[in-house]
């Protein structure tokens, strides 16, 4: 399930520090296949969610300027190591995966 | 099918498609279960995607990217906003042909930060837009971009 998302939370003073790196291949459907000569179709990440013990801390929506395998950093307060986060994301032909992970 | 949902996802269409009647940008006021903001991702230049032309520009943004991109294909972007009550803040890249890259909707946890990888087509600035108390305030920075990202 959660195959495609890698994410650490650490807090430190108070700040919990997320980082997550996501296996998507972010195609901008103006790249042309090199063998086939063929438009590769688009096929990104449209919106990703953090939530922190249920309670949504993050909420962004992508284009297909994002880099391929996205890196996304944030921080937030209130929140205790143990804790859980979860991750999921959206891409346009409706795929999705999340992640739950313990904050450390 | 569900038909629940079926209503729902129709009625929501249409409460978009007037929303983006009045204003296509991503910081036009919306429903917070709208679909992904199409028409701003579309837009091909800073103002359309954004909604809005005024925008104040402030010291408070640190756009922190490297000067020179060797890869334009992965482009490290930093967005710190010093700014109290940041509610969102938008990655725009108007060297490429849809500026819009990102938009990050904070909480009121969240801190004014945000950092992720972008595709840039050529060099451009890196235009932050960071709406705080109804306010739009921005701030660039240059990135050189040796080989582009966009193309095949």
């Amino acid at each position: 399930m959660s195959d495609s998302i890698k994410v650490r939370a650490k807090v430190t003073g108070g700040v919990t520090e997320v980082k997550a790196l996501i296996n998507h291949s972010m195609e901008t459907g103006q790249r042309k296949d090199a063998k086939t000569g063929q438009i590769v179709p688009a096929h990104f990440i449209q919106e990703i969610t953090c939530s922190h013990n249920g309670e949504n801390v993050l909420t962004a929506q992508w284009g297909v300027a994002i880099s391929k395998n996205p890196y996304l950093s944030f921080k937030f307060s209130g929140a205790k190591a143990g804790d859980t986060l979860k991750v999921s994301w959206v891409d346009n032909k409706g795929e999705t995966d999340s992640v739950e992970t313990q904050i450390s | 099918m569900n038909t629940t949902r079926r209503k729902f996802l129709k009625s929501s269409a249409i409460t978009g498609a007037v929303v983006a009647g009045i204003g296509a940008g991503i910081l036009a006021p919306r429903n917070a279960m709208a679909a992904w903001p199409k028409a701003a991702f579309d837009a091909t230049d800073v103002n359309t995607a954004i909604g809005s032309s005024d925008m104040i520009e402030s010291n408070d943004i640190e756009v922190k990217a490297p000067d020179i991109a060797e890869n334009g294909a992965v482009v490290p972007i930093s967005i710190t906003s010093k700014i109290a009550g940041t509610e969102t803040i938008s990655i725009l890249l108007p060297g490429n042909n849809t500026p819009l890259a990102a938009s990050f909707q904070l909480s009121g946890r969240t801190e004014g930060f945000v950092s992720t990888r972008v595709k840039m087509g050529k060099t451009s600035h890196v235009i932050a837009v960071v709406k705080a108390n109804g306010k739009l305030y921005t701030a660039k920075k240059e990135v050189k971009v040796t080989i582009g990202g966009c193309g095949g």
